[in-house]
């Protein structure tokens, strides 16, 4: 068990020594790298904008449901969620829900061009492939990232107004007042930090299994599952270590 | 040229390439074969550089960065990627690239690699797709819109639009009538002699190694059991070729004929 996982450690950095270096041709990495923003980021948006708008929304109706008690003041719940959204949901949890997302789609795309010989036709070229595929992955994430989790922050945010505007849960006022009171800039910077991390955790780990697979379709399938429950868990790991140095 | 010296290969404690040498010439169609899980495949990987291997020598005639003969085992990290710009290879499925079109899959090497403005690179990606006869309106067309003899000729595109000293050809034939395997064949052949290149081709099917295998090496259990031309294999003496080359009626009759 020991061995296999250092074995597996090692081929994970080996991995990565083969994916950070300068790209053949600066032109087609360019090509690349637009193609994965789309395909990586903007296309997860919808589900980005519909999750944090739910969960702003029932963190609100929850926060205010828990809160309710007379020593509490009324802005509570409006602290609470921002609080929530900042702290763990628009970064960890977004993180999560990506990593089943993006995670399962580079997996199941690397995996594929592998057990169809597209990666060896292209180290026939004489392509580093490793480069060529994962590193416009990795620098897509990690770059949109930062802005993801400031629109799931935002949306979330948007997400509790509506509550406060459609019932009579919370008062507009004391929601406005709850999500400004005490703001701490710092979080906002934490949540960010911890973000591009676990972008790099989905996209590299992913890519890892992607491309070891060896076999069929089936292969493919589980190298896409143990993807996605691998960087979720390595995900968790680094949450706690992450929020423990930087809180 | 291509000299396999004295090869050993193993996956874990299995031996699947024992002791194996053998000559590759240039201008020549030079064919593996052998029965299903035989070593053929392994061989020709083990030739590229996709597996390591144990025991014994590979020697390629290398032109960059300049003329030398120079062993796989030798060779650092660079050389194996400059050595692998010398070399084209049909894969078994193609390995077309799915994400691109057949034009663009054949400009890949050459945005890759060229120093060709866009217009020469278009002019000899197109060059490349007209010498293996592709229609014109299969170009913007994806892989998966293409049929598989479509498909072969695509790849056999792309593997020489680099102009390379070596071309490997793993099971050409596969999966495909015999019609479009003869015009498969004869492609890999015309495109040997006119560029002069080490063509390397694995198969077992009969009809195509008879078409075009100008230097044969007949693989059993891993070994080579035997190597010589496509018109000396009828007169060979030699029981486990026999087995292989006379599996078919149709060349059990013609080697009743010859008799």
């Amino acid at each position: 068990m020991i061995i296999k996982l250092a074995s597996g450690v090692g081929q994970y950095l080996y991995l990565l020594k083969r994916v950070f270096r300068w790209p053949d041709r600066w032109r087609m990495f360019m090509r690349q790298f637009i193609a994965e923003l789309d395909k990586q980021a903007l296309q997860s948006l919808p589900i980005v904008f519909i999750i944090s708008i739910f969960i702003g929304a029932i963190i609100t109706i929850q926060g205010k449901t828990n809160t309710e008690n007379p020593l509490l003041p009324a802005y509570t719940t409006g602290l609470l969620t921002r609080e929530t959204l900042l702290l763990e949901f628009s970064s960890t949890i977004l993180c999560l829900i990506l990593a089943g997302k993006v995670g399962s789609n580079i997996a199941s795309e690397i995996g594929t061009m592998r057990i169809t010989e597209q990666i060896d036709a292209m180290e026939i070229m004489g392509v580093n492939s490793a480069n060529y595929l994962i590193l416009p992955k990795i620098l897509a994430l990690v770059l949109m990232m930062p802005f993801i989790v400031i629109i799931s922050d935002a949306i979330g945010l948007l997400g509790g107004y509506g509550v406060a505007v459609l019932t009579d849960i919370i008062t507009k006022e004391d929601y406005l007042y709850g999500i400004q009171y005490a703001f701490n800039p710092y979080y906002v910077t934490f949540g960010i930090v911890k973000s591009v991390v676990f972008a790099f955790i989905i996209t590299s780990m992913s890519s890892f299994y992607g491309y070891h697979v060896r076999g069929g379709a089936l292969e493919v399938g589980k190298a896409s599952t143990t993807a996605v429950v691998n960087s979720s868990v390595t995900i968790l790991l680094f949450d706690l270590i992450l929020t423990k140095i930087l809180l | 040229m291509i000299q396999v010296i004295d090869l050993v290969k193993k996956f874990d404690q299995t031996v699947v390439l024992r002791h194996v040498s053998a000559d590759f010439h240039d201008g020549k169609v030079n064919m593996i074969i052998g029965h299903s899980g035989s070593g053929k495949t392994v061989l020709m990987k083990t030739m590229i550089g996709l597996h390591t291997f144990e025991e014994g020598k590979i020697i390629y005639d290398l032109t960059y960065p300049h003329p030398t003969r120079k062993d796989v085992n030798d060779m650092n990290e660079n050389e194996i990627q400059m050595l692998h710009r010398e070399v084209g290879m049909l894969f078994q499925g193609s390995a077309l690239f799915d994400s691109m079109t057949v034009l663009e899959n054949v400009l890949f090497p050459l945005e890759m690699f060229s120093q060709m403005s866009k217009e020469e690179r278009t002019e000899r990606a197109m060059f490349c797709l007209r010498r293996v006869n592709m229609p014109e309106h299969a170009l913007s067309l994806m892989p998966a819109k293409i049929s598989g003899g479509m498909q072969k000729r695509v790849a056999i595109a792309r593997a020489i639009v680099l102009q390379p000293k070596y071309l490997f050809c793993d099971e050409p034939n596969s999966g495909l009538d015999p019609k479009t395997s003869l015009v498969i064949d004869q492609l890999i052949h015309e495109i040997t002699e006119e560029y002069q290149i080490c063509t390397i081709v694995n198969s077992h099917d009969m009809n195509s190694i008879m078409e075009i295998g100008d230097n044969i090496i007949f693989l059993k259990n891993g070994e080579k059991k035997w190597q010589g031309s496509n018109k000396e294999i009828f007169h060979a003496d030699n029981e486990d070729l026999d087995d292989f080359v006379f599996a078919s009626n149709l060349f059990k009759k013609v080697k009743a004929t010859n008799q």
